[in-house]
């Protein structure tokens, strides 16, 4: 063909922008709230980093396979429920009820996702809302089990004496070493799913987002991969259910009602669902404003929405896309003055 | 190389592919043309999987994938491309055949590896043959409507097929585009040994590289052979390419 050809060895394989190390980078920065920041700014940014990981968790379905989840709180629920009833109920240590909580949202959402990855479109949506309400319902009136609508109370603390023997950690309150904890727990977390995002496994998601007729026929099994990624976000899901359980010190029925989806939802379009840190981004407007508005006035709901409507209209791309467009706009004007 | 035997498919009691038979050698380079509605489509979904046939078998390579779903039929050796076109649009050009490469070389499953970086050499090297190697990293949906037949061409490739359906390979193309896109064919077909067999409008397209032609009318096979019989044959010339003449 015509089309000139030139040398693409010269590019560099991966961006400098996607080699940083952004996870260990944002946890270096947010750590030392622990010893510097109020009583309240450790529980807003525990708050924020929990809600992150859900956020980022959903964004696995809905920015990298395209699959939109009404029901994404189940496995935030299921975690919740399963490290809050091993921990309150069963006296379990918190290192065996965090990753039983991942493991118990994963096989939920192995389940339920058998059945939703053989529809399409809003039927699948429709699908993941149905079942989300079905956990609801049992959470709500298995009361030997869940504690019914009173949910688990006082569910404990994790035994955080061990933390004594870190050095400058020993004088920290329980709320600031819960925060440590979390903290490290979700960085872990979203740094895997950023491995995965990353992986050959994760480009095939974005290939099956793209096109699922072609993705079909470049020989992938469209369903085998839209479970397995459910499966992975759902686990991923329950890991943030476990630490908001005890983050809040207790699971109630609300923490698996459909409304919590829609909130989840809003922050990875909010914060911008085509980036992976745009969930994160999300959750901490969403978070943020959610505390502040509250602190003005009674009529927050209808503040906090007016202002969502405003940045959804404003930035389609959600914050990131924003920000994004901005940056080329300012780098084609600093090149046109070079010129 | 490819056996197609009896292939029948109706919908809701119309007779959309009616017993439709067609022997295909290795290497070689088959048209299957045919009036609007006369079937073609379909008779391609029903090779390659996306529609099952009511009667009938598919027999690629030795191998009966009669009824397979379209995964697992791309996996025994076979590509396609789409009559509207079918890309990763939001994708890098080099991203998309990359993924092709990924997929057929059974490295889906990998969670853990970088996948920026993987089959990298390979995925310039088809782009390069395709002529698509300058645009490599433009996002997949922003290229001009003849490229992204020929980054649809490549995305097959990919899959390292023996055989390629391509549904209407020149659709939609000025006549400089097509011109391009079939010298294009012939060579990788050339270059790669590859079996093909197309559908298509432009009669000169159609004449100038089939080797064999079945001319499908009202769902069945009304002739085949190759075309210089095809063209002279009354019946063809009756239903089809007298309009054109």
């Amino acid at each position: 063909m015509s089309m000139p050809i030139t040398n693409s060895l010269a590019r560099p394989a991966v961006p400098a922008i996607r080699r940083v190390p952004w996870t260990l980078l944002i946890f270096l920065l947010l750590a030392p709230l622990a010893w510097i920041g109020s009583r309240y700014s450790i529980f807003l940014v525990t708050e924020i980093t929990i809600d992150a990981l859900f956020a980022i968790s959903l964004n696995l379905l809905l920015g990298t396979t395209g699959l939109v989840s009404f029901g994404h709180v189940a496995y935030f629920g299921v975690g919740a429920y399963v490290c809050g009833i091993l921990m309150k109920t069963y006296g379990v240590s918190f290192a065996i009820a965090f990753p039983a909580a991942g493991l118990g949202a994963a096989l939920a959402a192995l389940v339920f996702g058998y059945f939703c990855v053989r529809l399409t479109k809003i039927y699948f949506a429709m699908l993941t809302l149905a079942f989300s309400q079905i956990i609801w319902a049992i959470c709500f009136k298995w009361n030997a089990v869940t504690g019914g609508d009173q949910g688990i109370a006082d569910v404990p603390f994790p035994d955080m004496q061990w933390m004594d023997s870190i050095p400058g950690i020993s004088g920290l309150s329980a709320n600031a070493r819960f925060y440590l904890l979390a903290l490290t727990l979700v960085a872990v977390a979203i740094a895997v799913i950023g491995m995965i995002t990353r992986s050959p496994f994760g480009r095939m998601l974005t290939a099956i987002r793209d096109n699922r007729e072609r993705a079909a026929f470049i020989g992938l099994n469209v369903r085998a991969y839209e479970l397995a990624v459910f499966v992975v976000a759902g686990g991923f899901a329950g890991l943030s259910g476990a630490l908001y359980g005890i983050f809040t010190r207790g699971v109630f029925p609300d923490y698996v009602f459909w409304p919590k989806s829609a909130e989840v939802m809003i922050m990875a379009i909010l914060g911008g669902m085509g980036f992976f840190w745009g969930p994160a981004v999300g959750a901490l407007v969403l978070v943020w404003l959610n505390q502040e508005i509250t602190n003005y006035t009674e009529y927050w709901p209808f503040v906090l929405g007016t202002m969502l409507l405003v940045l959804l209209f404003a930035l389609p791309g959600g914050v990131l896309g924003g920000l994004a467009g901005l940056y080329g706009t300012l780098r084609r004007r600093m090149g046109r003055r070079d010129a | 190389m490819l056996e197609i035997q009896g292939l029948r498919k109706t919908f809701a009691g119309f007779v959309a592919v009616n017993d439709v038979s067609l022997t295909i050698e290795a290497r070689q380079i088959v048209a299957v043309i045919g009036p609007n509605g006369a079937g073609k489509s379909t008779f391609f979904n029903l090779i390659t999987g996306h529609l099952r046939p009511d009667t009938g078998r598919v027999v690629l390579d030795g191998h009966d994938v009669t009824g397979l779903p379209p995964h697992r039929i791309c996996r025994l050796g076979m590509g396609r491309s789409f009559q509207l076109t079918n890309i990763f649009p939001r994708l890098t050009v080099l991203q998309n055949v990359q993924a092709g490469l990924l997929a057929h070389r059974g490295r889906g499953r990998d969670f853990w590896s970088r996948s920026e970086t993987m089959f990298r050499d390979d995925a310039e090297a088809l782009l390069q043959s395709i002529g698509l190697a300058a645009v490599a990293d433009v996002i997949a949906g922003t290229l001009a409507y003849g490229n992204q037949k020929q980054l649809e061409l490549g995305i097959a490739l990919a899959s390292d097929p023996r055989v390629l359906l391509l549904d209407e390979p020149t659709a939609g193309m000025s006549a400089g585009e097509t011109h391009e896109t079939i010298s294009l064919l012939q060579r990788i077909a050339e270059e790669r040994g590859l079996t093909l067999l197309f559908t298509e409008h432009d009669m000169a397209v159609v004449f100038r590289i089939a080797q064999k032609i079945a001319v499908l009318y009202q769902g069945r096979k009304l002739a085949e052979g190759p075309p210089a019989e095809v063209r002279v044959n009354p019946e063809v010339r009756r239903v089809y390419l007298g309009e054109h003449a």
